[in-house]
């Protein structure tokens, strides 16, 4: 069932929110040792809530858009009393005294929580093998790797633990492994949704997003968690737009431009699926042509100083001062070196490193200033292609699943997210949607990329795809 | 040994007088319980977010305003260090783009020090070090407070104009006035509101370069800033007069010592990597809210010392005291009941000032002194034991009491007649042009027990 279809029915009384949560918890039970996609299930807890929910319907209120629907949060995001681990040692034993934004506007629509998904160490990386706690495992092959850093999140959609998921996006930590598992993964517009008590990686690129099995799930979950917030600054002060409406609308006439540059590297098969899904939008009506936004090939080196930048200083207050892992030295500054030598693994020392030297006296403006100014770049090369066309296309990965440590060097995994990176610098939106399989039969994955705050547009042309998907 | 003069620049940290913190709603209060003011956002704590107090701004736009600096769009910084008391191991501040650029503060005796900026950051928490030391480095443990972590702040960055301890403590405390005035801070230095960090440098005097700088910190009151300065004025000028060097370093003030002391060595220098907060937003002041602050500002301590001095017709730095201590409403008062400006700024400064006394008990003491119903001696005496009363009397009585009974304008004219009849020689010398005789003729007055204040006017009168 989807989170739609699960929802009417606990809403009508069809169902009840507790009978959804224990098949949910079942199925979790059954295979999530085989795929590890949660960190913690939180079953007592999901269990009060679908209670809760049962009793608001039974009482006759409405519990919500996502009455009864089992949701699994990415480790990353505060959950009160509940270990917020961001797959790092580090946090070993932080209860997080409040709730993120999130978490709040799912509880309120009705949605049961159910646990807290696997991730790449503080979301750094694409394959979730820089979990502290262990990699995922891809449900489709088992071998491979399930993309990141929103692994747990994407996985557990794919094996139906949950018909929603929550996830974070800095370079395309939700894209990227909803095109490895084959599920929807959407990313909105910086500043739509709320990014208080999303444990920061790149405070100017995150943004939180949902994973679902359809594009009209994605659009339920996504209004339920979109909207100002007055605990963020940089959330946008007007309403979200409707986007649910959207998915049934046709998409005649709107023009679609496929990015040349994006396709550069692309697997065979990924770049055939690709081609194919133009054709079937062309088919639907639009106007398919030929896009360029040369500018976005500099996306994986900008992001390369931002990210890890920002990240350096967000990352600084792990120090063993006070919660969370404390390894003692001889002095204060034995003791932050000890705590975060043995609390940090290797990606987030990388980029805590790189990130420090990036911002440094005299060469500051050699690296951070130059990224962003090819960030304003990225921007205004989007925006001249947004003038020609309503959305783009690109694949979401360059290539399928790949085996557990494929990708040893960091270079080689950075450049997984070279599609995913240019609309994280842009702060626009983009959606992942499932379309066929390589001839391994691994999912591939098409984004579908919009201008700043043109949602609406995006799910329509989103939900073209997936009708059109073998 | 050579002629040094003292430079000295100063940063005055100001915590500003609001309801909550510059981030969070947590309350800003001094004194409270240890860690009872405090939430995720101040706390630092993972996925916390800082959201801009709005009258924060508005208090950091009023100094601005009453420092006569421009008011620009502005932007937060992070400053990364690490350092237990600040809990994300970096500070949220204002770099290159700070809120208020430009502007001046005149000093009492006319002089005038450039500001180069008046910034917003926020506040660390508080480090207790236990230990022998009292420093980070040798403490058994350390305690921190975090109710002071995230209160808000305005840097005031002075021009290096000052070139004395005295100017510089002249400084300060006109910038507390100014401070206190505007509603940004309660000016309580010994409560912290108010901490000061001096950059002090001597050359030879005629020498227009500066010297290296040394930035002295730990001055918890005007006097250890005082001290402070001229120490280390004096250690760095012995140190050229030898041939030395003055190496550029931060030094610490031991009050008990007497002495600054060297604080972070060289290898600790910090890189504090500033960046662009990306979690705040731009701050872009609209001009009609600017307008509103600068409208709302009261008159500031140089201006109510202007408004005084010219209708007292004397110099401004004479009317220091009595807007130092907020007796210019007073004075007011009782020019506008009819008093003499000269009087009531004379008694205010020299009788008044450290001391209190009700308005209207000083009106109408002024005015009886300005009416000649009280010689200048009698109404210092009548003054006099109001204040001692602790400041409530009715002059009048008092006066009458002491048999100072004011002397009409018959009686005066009568002793001026005696006067004037027995004195020819003087008479004859004021006629013709000698004026200064009359000084003698007015004492003659006094001795006849008639008020030498008043008899001034009526003896030109009879005399013309």
């Amino acid at each position: 069932m989807t989170a739609t279809e699960i929802a009417d029915a606990v809403r009508a009384g069809t169902t009840t929110a507790r009978q959804v949560v224990e098949e949910h918890l079942a199925a979790i039970a059954a295979r999530d040792p085989e795929l590890h996609a949660f960190n913690l299930v939180t079953g007592d807890e999901a269990r009060a809530a679908a209670d809760a929910v049962d009793l608001a319907v039974a009482n006759g209120q409405d519990p919500g858009p996502l009455a009864g629907v089992p949701v699994a949060l990415k480790d990353n995001m505060c959950t009160r009393g509940i270990p917020t681990t961001c797959g790092s040692k580090i946090l070993d034993g932080w209860l997080p005294p409040y709730d993120a934004t999130v978490v709040q506007r799912i509880a309120a629509a009705g949605g049961v929580i159910v646990g807290k998904t696997n991730l790449d160490e503080f979301a750094m990386g694409s394959s979730t093998e820089n979990s502290a706690f262990g990699p995922t495992r891809n449900p489709h092959d088992i071998t491979r790797v399930p993309g990141g850093s929103s692994g747990g999140s994407a996985a557990s959609v794919a094996a139906g633990f949950a018909p929603l998921a929550i996830g974070s996006d800095t370079g395309g930590s939700i894209r990227q492994p909803a095109s490895l598992c084959g599920v929807v993964g959407m990313k909105p517009t910086y500043g739509l949704v709320s990014r208080y008590g999303l444990v920061a990686f790149a405070s100017s690129l995150d943004q939180i997003g949902p994973f679902s099995t359809t594009v009209e799930d994605a659009a339920t979950l996504l209004e339920v968690i979109a909207g100002h917030d007055s605990r963020d600054s940089t959330s946008l002060a007007q309403p979200a737009p409707p986007v649910r409406q959207e998915v049934t609308k046709g998409i005649e006439g709107l023009r679609v431009g496929v990015v040349r540059e994006l396709l550069t590297g692309c697997e065979p098969d990924v770049a055939a699926r690709l081609h194919e899904a133009a054709d079937a939008l062309s088919a639907a009506g639009a106007k398919v042509d030929d896009a360029t936004v040369p500018a976005a090939v500099y996306g994986v080196s900008a992001y390369y100083l931002i990210a890890p930048a920002e990240a350096s200083s967000n990352l600084a207050r792990y120090d063993g001062v006070r919660y969370g892992l404390r390894v003692d030295g001889a002095d204060i500054t034995a003791m932050y070196g000890a705590t975060r030598a043995a609390g940090f693994g290797a990606e987030v020392k990388r980029r805590i490193m790189l990130g420090t030297y990036a911002l440094s006296a005299g060469y500051y403006d050699a690296y951070y200033g130059q990224a962003q100014r090819t960030r304003t770049l990225i921007i205004r090369d989007f925006d001249a292609a947004y003038e020609n066309f309503d959305v783009l296309l690109s694949p979401t990965s360059p290539t399928t699943a790949f085996e557990f440590g494929a990708k040893a060097d960091p270079l080689t995994m950075y450049l997984s997210d070279v599609c995913t990176i240019p609309c994280n610098l842009s702060g626009q939106p983009a959606i992942s949607v499932p379309f066929g399989t390589d001839g391994a039969g691994l999912p591939v994955g098409v984004q579908v990329m919009a201008p700043a705050l043109g949602e609406q547009v995006l799910f329509r042309v989103a939900a073209a795809v997936q009708r059109a998907a073998p | 040994m050579t002629d040094y003069e003292i430079v000295v620049g100063l940063e005055v940290h100001c915590e500003l007088k609001t309801a909550t913190k510059l981030f969070c709603g947590c309350a800003n209060e001094f004194g409270a319980e240890p860690n009872t003011h405090i939430c995720p956002v101040c706390l630092g704590l993972p996925g916390s977010l800082p959201v801009i107090n709005r009258k924060a701004v508005e208090l950091a736009m009023r100094i601005g305003a009453a420092l006569e600096c421009e008011i620009k769009p502005s932007i937060f910084h992070r400053k990364n260090y690490f350092y237990p008391d600040m809990p994300k191991d970096y500070q949220v501040s204002q770099y290159d783009e700070p809120i208020n650029v430009g502007g001046h503060l005149e000093l009492p005796d006319g002089s005038r020090v450039g500001i180069e900026r008046a910034h917003m950051e926020e506040d660390t928490g508080k480090t207790t070090h236990v230990g022998q030391t009292g420093r980070i480095h040798g403490a058994d443990y350390s305690l921190v407070d975090y109710n002071r972590s995230g209160v808000p702040l305005v840097e005031i960055v002075s021009a290096p104009d000052m070139r004395s301890a005295e100017q510089a403590r002249a400084y300060v405390s006109e910038l507390r006035a100014i401070l206190v005035a505007a509603g940004a801070s309660d000016g309580k230095m010994e409560e912290g509101s108010l901490r000061v960090d001096a950059n002090v440098s001597v050359r030879p005097r005629g020498e227009t370069a500066f010297g290296t700088r040394c930035e002295i910190k730990n001055l918890n009151s005007l006097r250890s800033l005082g001290r402070a300065i001229e120490y280390e004025a004096a250690r760095q000028g012995a140190l050229v007069d030898k041939g030395e060097s003055v190496m550029q370093e931060t030094r610490h003030w031991d009050e008990a010592k007497g002495k600054t002391q060297s604080g972070r060595s060289k290898e600790e220098a910090y890189d504090y990597r500033y960046f662009p907060e990306p979690d705040l937003v731009p701050l872009a002041p609209d001009a009609d809210w600017q307008r509103d602050v600068a409208a709302s500002l009261p008159p500031l301590p140089a201006a109510r010392r202007a408004a005084l001095a010219t209708l007292a017709g004397v110099a401004p730095v004479d009317a220091a005291i009595v807007v130092e201590q907020d007796l210019d409403g007073m004075v007011h008062a009782a020019i506008d009941a009819g008093g003499d400006a000269r009087i009531a700024l004379k008694r205010a400064a020299n009788e008044v000032a450290g001391r209190r006394i009700a308005e209207p008990a000083f009106v109408a003491l002024v005015t009886m002194e300005t009416n000649g119903k009280l010689s200048t001696s009698q109404a210092r005496t009548v003054l006099a034991e109001i204040l001692d009363a602790g400041g409530d009397g009715d002059p009048a009585a008092i006066a009458a009491a002491k048999g100072f009974e004011a002397m009409d304008e018959d009686a005066l004219a009568t002793i001026v007649d005696g006067v004037i009849a027995s004195s020819p020689d003087e008479v004859e010398k004021y006629r013709s042009g000698e004026q200064k005789v009359l000084g003698a003729l007015i004492a003659k007055v006094r001795d006849a027990g008639g008020d030498p204040k008043a008899a001034a006017a009526v003896l030109r009168a009879k005399l013309s």
